[in-house]
């Protein structure tokens, strides 16, 4: 089994300008935040993100990197609505494509299992099918004859995910409440990275893991894992970190000013991880 | 007065809204009520609390649980079945679900916009939650809504964007596509609404306790159909208070989503919360937003 362990800059050296990037997590849920922000200190820009929304989508609408949103929401869940986010959607400088949060399930599952679409009734009726034009309909080759959305396989350059705990060769586990979509993430990239709480040796990843059925990431679905304690703060972790929601509300109201932003970014973007991690604690 | 601690015997507006949005879940037997938001959570669970008992219910994560309690679960969960989101999409797409959701607008018909507010989506005036599920929801399980704010500017002849269907535009569908749809009732903190006028307009059926008819009709920005009679929405009896008061939501979140108004108070609703389909306020206390889907 090779060992993939790598760090965050070994990742930012396979995205390109442009790419379509898949982050895993849910809202402001163990999301790969080390990732994102490595992405936010770099040159990259006219990205695509693909995300059940988070802070990971509004920090990088608020360093301008990101072109287009693929999402059915982009939440910070307490904070119900993201205002990077909002920011950039109201001045234009971001794009969105919208979906239907069941209808991108089957568009990543599309992508994983290498087809073209799934069909569903999500969308019928609803201005879905106006404001997305990559989504059509596909009409029923059986008796029924029903006409259904199809939903485009969302396929990604590159898929970023975070986990609780994994081997050196990318078998990992969710520890949490639930897996989200990081599996299906991960099989519709043609290239995918995981930051994880900590490594352990694979004779050891099931009873970390408490019982096998939390593996639910096997190695064929990975290409390089960062052990990075506290990758996902300020989102959850759990059951290693609940969500710092302090912080929270500080990246938030960094969005109310450009001052607010500057000093923010200042502090919390523009520096290594390392610091990152340590000046988190300080108070504002 | 204007308290948060209500008078013993006497609902508050709150309160009565919890009982409204319960009805909402009468007859439906064993599905997931999935009502999104703090009345609506305490709501679906003293349906099953009292003449839903087989009403399946979340943790506001990823479980099923059978607790009384909507929000602290002091003595621990009791889980009766695992629910990640990928779950949820199945029991959606089953049908075996009626979700309580928000609306920013809300027409004649019901069609629901919490996406964004304005008419060029790509310089949307407003952005609000986005399409979450409320799409694959409306055609595919019952669907009902909460609107704490009933006003103008919430029911409107034309939402800017059609995120839930209607009865119009599932009717314009036609069968197949549109035969598991099921709008069923719109719960706001003025009054309970049904879509039986002609056409499957949105129709008024009951008033909140102190509220007039006038209020509700200077609050609505098109033509509401009239009940014959209307009547008064049910108020909670002695044994229902007890129940939302000291087992369902003791912290009284209830109060901060819709703090109480008693008679004589015509204002319609809070101008922050206006665009918001639920609010960032109420987002903090709804545990449940979350699910939206």
């Amino acid at each position: 089994m090779r060992d993939k362990r790598c760090c965050e800059d070994d990742v930012l050296a396979e995205i390109e300008p442009g790419m379509t990037i898949g982050i895993g997590g849910w809202g402001s849920r163990r999301k790969p935040m080390s990732l994102v922000r490595a992405i936010a200190r770099s040159q990259l820009h006219d990205l695509t993100v693909v995300s059940y929304g988070g802070p990971d989508v509004g920090l990088l609408c608020a360093t301008g990197q990101v072109r287009k949103v693929v999402a059915a929401f982009v939440s910070l869940d307490s904070i119900a609505l993201e205002p990077h986010y909002r920011a950039a959607r109201q001045s234009a400088r971001v794009e969105e494509e919208p979906w239907d949060e069941g209808l991108f399930l089957l568009g990543l599952q599309a992508a994983a299992w290498r087809l073209p679409f799934l069909p569903s009734r999500a969308g019928l009726g609803s201005d879905l099918l106006r404001l997305n034009p990559r989504l059509s309909t596909v009409r029923s080759p059986f008796e029924d004859g029903e006409e259904l959305v199809a939903a485009p396989a969302l396929e990604l350059d590159v898929a970023l995910c975070h986990l609780n705990v994994a081997d050196a060769g990318g078998n990992a586990a969710f520890l949490g409440p639930d897996l989200y979509f990081d599996d299906l993430f991960l099989r519709a990239a043609r290239r995918r990275f995981l930051s994880v709480e900590r490594v352990v040796p694979t004779a050891e990843l099931v009873g970390t893991a408490g019982t096998e059925q939390r593996v639910r990431i096997n190695r064929t679905m990975v290409d390089g894992i960062i052990e990075r304690p506290g990758a996902a703060h300020f989102t959850s972790c759990v059951p290693e970190y609940e969500r710092d929601e302090a912080f929270q509300r500080r990246y938030a109201a960094s969005a109310r000013t450009p001052e607010d932003w500057a000093a923010f970014r200042a502090a919390f973007v523009d520096v290594s991880e390392e610091d990152y991690q340590a000046q988190r604690e300080r108070p504002s | 007065m204007s308290s948060s601690r209500p008078a013993r015997d006497r609902p508050t507006r709150a309160e009565v809204c919890v009982v409204a949005i319960a009805e909402c879940f009468r007859g439906d037997g064993e599905i997931l009520a999935n009502p999104i938001g703090t009345i609506p959570m305490v709501g679906g669970r003293l349906a099953r609390a009292t003449f839903e008992p087989d009403l399946v219910m979340t943790d506001g994560e990823a479980a099923f649980v059978t607790n009384d309690e909507a929000f602290e679960f002091p003595a621990g969960k009791v889980i009766e079945a695992y629910n990640p989101y990928r779950a949820m999409f199945d029991m959606v797409w089953s049908g075996k679900r009626h979700v309580i959701m928000s609306g920013s607008q809300i027409d004649p018909f019901g069609n629901q916009n919490f996406a964004a507010i304005g008419s060029d989506w790509r310089a949307p005036r407003v952005e609000l939650l986005g399409f979450r599920g409320a799409p694959g929801n409306t055609v595919q399980n019952t669907t009902s809504y909460w609107i704490p704010n009933h006003s103008t500017q919430v029911f409107v002849e034309h939402v800017d964007v059609v995120t839930g269907v209607g009865w119009d535009k599932a009717a314009a569908l036609g069968a197949p596509s549109a035969r598991y749809f099921g709008l069923r009732r719109v719960v706001t903190n003025l009054c309970v609404m049904d879509f039986a006028a002609p056409g499957h307009r949105l129709r008024l059926v009951s008033l909140h306790p102190g509220v007039s008819l006038d209020e509700v009709v200077a609050a609505t920005g098109f033509e509401l159909g009239l009940a014959d009679p209307i009547v008064e929405s049910r108020r909670p009896d002695a044994h229902e208070l007890l129940l939302i008061r000291e087992v369902i939501d003791p912290g009284g979140l209830r109060e901060r989503e819709l703090p109480d108004r008693r008679a004589g108070d015509a204002s319609v609703g809070r101008a922050d919360l206006a665009g918001s389909p639920a609010g960032e306020e109420a987002g903090a206390h709804g545990r449940s937003l979350w699910r939206s889907s």
